[in-house]
This record gives C-alpha cells, sequence and structure tokens, in this order.
C-alpha cells in the first residue's frame, strides 16, 4: 500500500489561556478551575494521498483551521502523531525539517492580511527562496520572475506594494510566494472566500492548472460545498473538532450517510432551486469548551436516541473507502 | 392595481473624492411591492450597498443623492425632512447590516435597546415594550427570550446577534426591510435558519423586502423578483425565474456559470475574465464591455439603453437569446 504524502494520526489539539498567578495559586490551593480548555481538534485520523485534492468541509469553529495548521506544521498537536511521507514530523531535524515545512505550503483566507503592506511583492515572494538560500542570489530575481508568470501575474508588477492590488490578485500574490519554494502539498483555508464570485472561479481555476502544472497535492478547507464537489476527490467532514464522515466525493455527495452532512447537503441554496420552503437545522453549533456528551450533533440531530446522548459514535468504515461516525449506522 | 410600496427612478448617488465626482449609483430603478421580496445582486463595488443607503436617506459626505425620486408608501422621501426620515427609519423601513455588532450596543442590554427601538416610536409603556422585545425574539427562533433580554450583544453568537438584529427590525411591524448581506457572514445551517425566519415573516407581515447580496443561489430560493447590478448600474431585472433560468445579459450569464453548483467534477469553471472598472475609472459605453465576449465597437462608445421584455429588462447591446435550456 502506498504511504499518504500527509497523515494525521489521533491528533489532538486543545488551547488554554496561560492561567495568572493567582489562579495557579488558587487551583493549586484547591480553591479554583483552571482556565477553560478549547477542544479545537479531538483524536483526528485523516490521510491525504499522493496527488488528490482532499476537501475539508465544516462550519466556523469546527476545527478545521486548526487542523489544517496542524498538518502544515504552524501548531505541534497537543497530542498524537503528524507525520510527512510515512515520517512523524515531530521528530525530523534540520534539513529533514525544514524540507518538511516547505514541502507543504499554506494559502490563506484573507488576501489582506496575509501580505506584509510594507513589502514589495518581489521581497514577499522571494523571501524564503532568500532565507534559505534555495536558489544562487543572481537566480532570484529569475526565481521571482517565474513563479509571478506560474499564477499569471504580470512580472512588471513585482516592484508593487499590496495595496495596489486587488483582492483576487493579492491572493494570486500568495499562491506565487508558495509555489516559489516548489512545495508538493497545498493546504489552502478558505482560499476564496473573501473573493467576488467571478473572481473566485479564475482563482479556483489556478489551482486545478497549478495541481496539473507541478504534480500537486492539496488539502482545501472550505465551507463552500459546491465548489468541493467540483474540485475535490474525497472530502472529510467536520463537527465540533471531529470527522463525522469521510469518503469520495461523488459517493458523499450522492447519499450522504452522517445526519450532519445530511443537514449540511439540504441547508445549502441552491441556484437551480426555485422559492422554496426553507427547513432549517434547528440549534446552534455547541461549544468546544463543553461539547455535548455522546455524539456532539445529538442536540441537533433528528434520529438521535438514548444511546447517541451516552456513547460518543466511532468513525467507522461503512462502505468501501466511506467512513461515518454514527450509532444510526452501526448498529451495537 | 395599487402602487408598489417602494418606487425608485432614476437615482443617482455620486462621491465628491479628490479626483471629482463619481457616480456609485448611476440611474438606478427599482419598484417592489408588499409582501414581496426583491434579490439585488451584485459584487463588491457594485452599488448595491449604496442604493440600500440611498433609499433609507443614509448616505453621508463624502457621498450625496444627486438625482432620481424615492417613493415609499406615496410619499416622496427625497423630499422629506431627517427628521421624518429619523421617524421612518426604524418604525415604516428597517435596515439589516451584514455585521450585527455594528447594529447593537454593547453596553445596553438586548432588552434595553429592543424596547428604546419601541419607545423611539411608538407609545407604549416600557413594560408593553419589554413584551413586545420578548415576543419578537420569541418569533425569531430565540429560545428563553425572557432569561435572553437581560444578556449583553457579547453574550451571543454571530447567528443569534443576527437573529437579535432582524427581531429588533421588525419590532414596529415595518412595510419595507432592506437587509444588506445578512447571512453572508453566517455559515450555512444558521443561514438556512435565518433565511426560514424571513420568508415567514414577509408572508405573514406582508412587509417588502430588499436582500441585497452577492449570493446568487440565496436569491434564487429567496426572492421573487431580482435585480443584477453591474459598476452602477441595474444591467438585468424581472422574475427570478426569468432572469436565473434565461438570461438576456452576458453579465449574468457569466455570474451563473462561475457559481459551482451542478457542473461536472473536474471540470473548469467558467470564468469572467478581468475584474469591475474601479469608482473613478469605468470606461465609456458599457461599463461590462471590457470584460465581455460578445463586446463590438458599439459597446465601447454607446451606452446601452434600457430594452425591456415584458415585466423583464436588461441593458445591453447583444443580448443572449433564448439558449438551450441546461
Amino acid at each position: 500500500m502506498t504511504t499518504p504524502v500527509l497523515e494525521v494520526r489521533g491528533a489532538s489539539k486543545h488551547f488554554s489561556r496561560r492561567p495568572t498567578l493567582a489562579e495557579r495559586i488558587l487551583v493549586a490551593a484547591g480553591r479554583a478551575e483552571p482556565p477553560p480548555v478549547v477542544r479545537a481538534v479531538e483524536g483526528v485520523d485523516l490521510a491525504i494521498m499522493r496527488g488528490e485534492v482532499l476537501g475539508l468541509v465544516g462550519e466556523s469553529g469546527c476545527g478545521k483551521s486548526t487542523l489544517a495548521r496542524l498538518v502544515s506544521g504552524i501548531h505541534a498537536p497537543t497530542s498524537g502523531d503528524v507525520r510527512f511521507e510515512g515520517r512523524p514530523v515531530a521528530g525530523l531535524k534540520g534539513r529533514e525539517r525544514l524540507d518538511y515545512l516547505l514541502a507543504v505550503q499554506m494559502i490563506f483566507q484573507d488576501p489582506f492580511a496575509s501580505l506584509d503592506p510594507r513589502m514589495r511583492v518581489h521581497r514577499i515572494v522571494g523571501e524564503a527562496l532568500a532565507v534559505h538560500k534555495l536558489v544562487p542570489p543572481g537566480d532570484l530575481d529569475k526565481a521571482v520572475d517565474q513563479a509571478l508568470a506560474d499564477v499569471g501575474l504580470d512580472t512588471a508588477y513585482r516592484d508593487r506594494f499590496p495595496h495596489q492590488f486587488s483582492g483576487g490578485q493579492r491572493q494570486r500574490i500568495g499562491i506565487a510566494r508558495a509555489l516559489a519554494v516548489k512545495p508538493r502539498v497545498m493546504v489552502c483555508d478558505e482560499p476564496v472566500a473573501a473573493l467576488d464570485v467571478s473572481i473566485q472561479a479564475q482563482v479556483v481555476n489556478l489551482f486545478m492548472d497549478l495541481r496539473e502544472r507541478h504534480a500537486l497535492t492539496y488539502l482545501f478547507v472550505s465551507h463552500n460545498l459546491g465548489l468541493v464537489r467540483l474540485i475535490c476527490d474525497r472530502v472529510a467532514i467536520m463537527y465540533l473538532g471531529r470527522i463525522v464522515e469521510s469518503g469520495p466525493v461523488a459517493e458523499l455527495f450522492e447519499k450522504a450517510a452522517h445526519p450532519y452532512t445530511q443537514a449540511l447537503l439540504e441547508a445549502i441554496p441552491r441556484i437551480h432551486g426555485r422559492k422554496r420552503e426553507f427547513e432549517p437545522v434547528k440549534g446552534e453549533l455547541p461549544s468546544p469548551i463543553a461539547p455535548p456528551s455522546g455524539c456532539a450533533f445529538h442536540p441537533r440531530c433528528p434520529h438521535a436516541n438514548a444511546r447517541c446522548r451516552e456513547e460518543r459514535p466511532l468513525l467507522r468504515e461503512i462502505a468501501s473507502g466511506r467512513h461515518a461516525a454514527c450509532h444510526l449506522l452501526t448498529p451495537a | 392595481m395599487s402602487e408598489p410600496i417602494l418606487v425608485v427612478r432614476g437615482l443617482r448617488t455620486v462621491f465628491h473624492l479628490a479626483n471629482g465626482a463619481w457616480a456609485a449609483v448611476d440611474g438606478v430603478d427599482l419598484e417592489v411591492d408588499r409582501g414581496e421580496v426583491l434579490g439585488l445582486v451584485g459584487e463588491s463595488g457594485s452599488g448595491k450597498t449604496v442604493t440600500g443607503f440611498s433609499i433609507t436617506g443614509l448616505v453621508d459626505p463624502p457621498g450625496e443623492v444627486l438625482a432620481g425620486e424615492v417613493r415609499f408608501a406615496g410619499e416622496d422621501l427625497r423630499a422629506a425632512s431627517p427628521e421624518r426620515m429619523r421617524q421612518l427609519r426604524g418604525d415604516r423601513i428597517a435596515m439589516i447590516f451584514q455585521d450585527p455588532l455594528m447594529t447593537l450596543n454593547p453596553v445596553l442590554t438586548i432588552g434595553e435597546q429592543m424596547a428604546e427601538a419601541v419607545l423611539e416610536h411608538g407609545t407604549a409603556s416600557a413594560q408593553a415594550a419589554l413584551a413586545m422585545a420578548e415576543e419578537a425574539l420569541g418569533r425569531v427562533g430565540i429560545s428563553s427570550a425572557r432569561e435572553r433580554l437581560a444578556q449583553y450583544p457579547h453574550e451571543f453568537s454571530g447567528g443569534m446577534r443576527q437573529r437579535v438584529a432582524i427581531a429588533t427590525a421588525l419590532l414596529n411591524k415595518p412595510d419595507l426591510i432592506i437587509a444588506d448581506e445578512p447571512t453572508t457572514a453566517l455559515d450555512v445551517t444558521i443561514q438556512g435558519q435565518i433565511l426560514f425566519e424571513m420568508q415567514k415573516l414577509a408572508r405573514e407581515t406582508g412587509a417588502a423586502v430588499i436582500w441585497i447580496t452577492h449570493d446568487l443561489a440565496v436569491v434564487a430560493e429567496l426572492a421573487d423578483h431580482i435585480a443584477v447590478m453591474y459598476a452602477g448600474r441595474i444591467v438585468e431585472g424581472g422574475t427570478v425565474a426569468e432572469v436565473l433560468d434565461d438570461p438576456r445579459h452576458p453579465y449574468t450569464r457569466g455570474l451563473l456559470d462561475s457559481v459551482p453548483d451542478v457542473g461536472v467534477r473536474g471540470t473548469r469553471l467558467a470564468q469572467i475574465d478581468g475584474m469591475a472598472p474601479r469608482l473613478d475609472a469605468r470606461p465609456a459605453g458599457c461599463a461590462f464591455a471590457p470584460r465581455c465576449s460578445r463586446a463590438s465597437d458599439t459597446c465601447r462608445t454607446a451606452d446601452p439603453p434600457e430594452s425591456t421584455e415584458g415585466h423583464r429588462r436588461f441593458r445591453c447591446h447583444h443580448p443572449l437569446v433564448m439558449e438551450v435550456v441546461r
């Protein structure tokens, strides 16, 4: 069996505020509770195979961005493993660690916040190349121009500042910066969510062109299910820190297994739909500080029973290549 | 036939900038009937928000409403005094914005600010105002409304805050609701809840709704009529079915094609090349011509006049004709 390019095994990421001195004393004395822990990602297993586009879908606060940051090495997991080409990244040192960090590049949602406003485009795109001495100094300009051309930006723009560009062009600069270091995996966190519809299509098409040109693997984080359906090979659905369903895009969209996935697909307005009666999913996304007992979706689920309230369902194979975490699908 | 609750004719709003006065809204005509939802669609900078602000008299310098007619329930709003406009807003006309944190006052409880909206425009007692607020919260699906009234905006999630903003807007049973991207910042399951409430309220109270958005799919499922804006103009308008099933304007077609919906997996999205012109750099002729595959010399020099076809209208020298229905 082939080794996944990137893999997380039982990975969790918890965030907590550092207690103040007074709080630490009170906690030690048993007079106060420690600060609350946000369980952003909880026990996630996920493998990204070479050359595939894996979609990661969920609503805000479900932990999808945190998971993206775990696989790209921006956050270290609280527990569990991230593996790059079969090797745990926690054990990588020196050259090997750098190789991993450069091979996995991230594209961010906000093209206004992710570029340094005081840097000219050629420095933004060439900075990593120069710092890590990836090209001889004499070839730096050429490498930058190559990356700009790759994303369809006029190389005459190399001396401009980010504020002189539109949102779509800025996103292209961010992509050029990632491409410059010749990555193998692109982790894209809502890369088109901040762009206008007509510009979104341009950037999505660029991603797909680059995939072919550079044999890239993508983790594509998005809440836009239409987009995920169009460009992804496989998709994983997250709810409150855990993956609740995963499988090939065509099959999952054809027949969603998990009640949450079904609700999500049902809630998306469709352009070919006409004046319809909306039937909303009840309730709110619960807090990752105090997740519900049992299945985290049970307070909103129309099919929940006593078992769902008590016992947390595990992610199990429900058909070849398809996984879901729901008691209704895997009877005791 | 009675007159629509809102009639806008030839609305023109300019912004006075250092390099001249530029029209953000450039001759807009709109009509909305009672109980009807109009989807006003456009990308950023198209003038859709400024249109909403112009109707409600909220355009501040350097912006200025220069020309046109805004008639609300027979009353000429452009001739109305600021005092009269203040009376109408929050009472007969309600606005809902994208970011409810901007609408809600962080240092007042939800109950205080909702009651204020009632007391400002009516003769109800404080007691009665709070009761109305409680009832309104219940209507938009907020449970334990009485306890919620004592809480502050920061104690609510984004979706809940937007529901509070909607409940507040609806307190005085307005005749016209102008909602500017009210669900854009929300998750789809929460958006579904809000759309459900809006639809129900429009139906039950007979309020007219202008739903300003960039999301064609929301309009497809929520609205009765649609108006597509580009560079300050309405380039196409009609019923949702007419316009979305069989668009006349190449920009509408382009927008529809760039939405990933039922496309074949792995195929490229049809894209509209280039980007919308800046306010101070709009081309002569049709503003969409530089991005349009059908553009001719006429388009680059002459402003396309408005053509009509039954109730629908469009501004294009080379409109698309009925194509094979997909």
